[in-house]
């Protein structure tokens, strides 16, 4: 078993979060709770704020607004808290001249939990050159790096933000397999922020999807799998189907008509089966693209 | 493997069910733990412990503790009168409604179903 801070309340609890560059507003009043020892994904598109709550909770930016709690304790300029932290950023700065092997012989100086033998055996798998300088790296080996030193590290807290520029689907394949191993091994909070979403949709325990500065969702990833349907068939009976119920979206072609809509239970189903309808399940990443369009459409309609 | 369809714990319970009947793990045998199940299926590993907390409630595994999951006795044969229960409502109906659809009458289905019995499968017999 690894050793976890002996807090027992959440690993990470925000509250009323605001930060603004300029007139800009990156967050946008959050609170969140991130449970200890889950796979959270942390969802969104570009420039959403996903990177900037990331910088905000590990300490290395400073929010304009309201109250970070990182193992019940405030992260800035913390030791206690930062060297429980792993953040495996997108765009990691290395000191000039600086090899892989400088890379993962320092780690066990800041991470007090460090595998040296699983960083091996990951080195091995991601065939990562050791003795190449860093700036002469292909982008998918640089990304290797970071995700061996995020995966050895053990860090009762780590952030992974688009870790995986340049790596290949059998590079992904290996990293979720490592992490979901790993994990089940040494149980730990890990937050993945991704575009990828249907590639992490199983591993995902809680999902969090963040829009324009401000959550859009917070649900655990079971509940949201089950939380959308697509109604495919002919039009007049589906049109008939869904009034009154939540529509997420709606696409037509001649006759027929495909129509999502949010909660079906089994009378429902049963309901549309008997009207001859079609019933199609939700992609976690359909649902999200599904709900973040509404937003965008409210958005520009009350404009 | 994973259908998107059903809540992912619901599938791992019910692939779990289909290796008792078919007598993959006989009673008390040990079955594989949540982090095999969760590595294999490619899924987090709490969503593995529900499935198989499912069967657990359902009396069908019952847990040793420090050792692992096993198989209660007499679970093959509950679990094969509960999929015969649910199986006029689960494979009859659709395939009644399927064939009322072509207009295929409750005789000819049952013709139908007779030669499919006596012809043996291009793929895999069910008896084998």
């Amino acid at each position: 078993m690894s050793a976890t801070l002996a807090f027992p309340g959440p690993a990470v609890q925000v509250a009323r979060l605001t930060k603004r560059f300029g007139s800009f507003t990156a967050i946008d009043d959050v609170s969140l709770t991130i449970a200890p020892n889950r796979i959270h994904g942390l969802l969104g598109r570009n420039g959403a704020g996903k990177t900037t709550l990331m910088q905000l909770i590990t300490g290395q930016d400073f929010p304009t607004a309201g109250d970070i709690r990182v193992f019940g304790e405030h992260p800035t300029e913390n030791a206690r808290v930062l060297q429980n932290l792993c953040f495996i950023k997108e765009s990691q700065r290395y000191p000039e001249d600086f090899q892989p092997k400088h890379v993962f012989r320092s780690a066990p100086w800041f991470f007090e939990n460090w595998d040296a033998d699983f960083a091996d055996q990951l080195i091995e798998e991601f065939r990562v050159p050791l003795d190449r300088r860093i700036k002469k790296l292909s982008r998918g080996q640089l990304s290797a790096v970071g995700v061996i030193v995020g995966l050895a590290s053990r860090a009762p807290l780590t952030f992974f933000d688009e870790p995986y520029l340049g790596l290949d689907a059998v590079a992904r394949q290996l990293f979720y397999d490592r992490l979901l191993e790993d994990f089940a091994e040494h149980p730990r909070t890990v937050v993945l922020s991704t575009h990828l979403i249907d590639e992490v949709a199983n591993l995902l325990e809680q999902v969090v999807v963040i829009d324009q500065g401000r959550i859009l969702m917070d649900e655990d990833a079971e509940t949201l799998r089950t939380s959308a349907t697509t109604v495919v068939g002919q039009r007049g009976a589906v049109d008939a189907f869904v009034r009154g119920r939540d529509v997420l979206h709606r696409d037509g072609l001649g006759g027929l008509a495909s129509v999502t809509v949010a909660g079906l239970g089994p009378a429902d189903r049963a309901e549309a089966a008997a009207a001859g309808l079609e019933l199609a399940p939700v992609s976690l990443q359909q649902l999200i693209v599904r709900k973040t369009d509404i937003r965008e459409t409210g958005i520009e309609q009350s404009a | 493997m994973i259908d998107e369809g059903k809540p992912i714990f619901v599938q791992i319970a019910e692939q779990l069910e289909d290796d008792i009947i078919d007598g993959v793990y006989p009673a008390e045998t040990q079955v594989p733990s949540t982090n095999e199940f969760a590595a294999f299926h490619r899924i987090n590993p709490a969503t593995a412990g529900k499935g198989m907390g499912l069967l657990v409630d359902e009396g069908i595994l019952y847990k040793k503790r420090g050792i692992g999951m096993f198989v209660t006795e007499g679970a093959r044969e509950r679990l094969i009168a509960k999929r015969r229960d649910a199986f006029p409502e689960e494979f009859l109906r659709p395939l009644l409604a399927e064939a009322a659809k072509l207009g295929i009458d409750p005789d000819q289905l049952t013709r139908m179903i007779a030669t499919a019995a006596e012809a043996p499968s291009p793929t895999k017999g069910l008896s084998a």
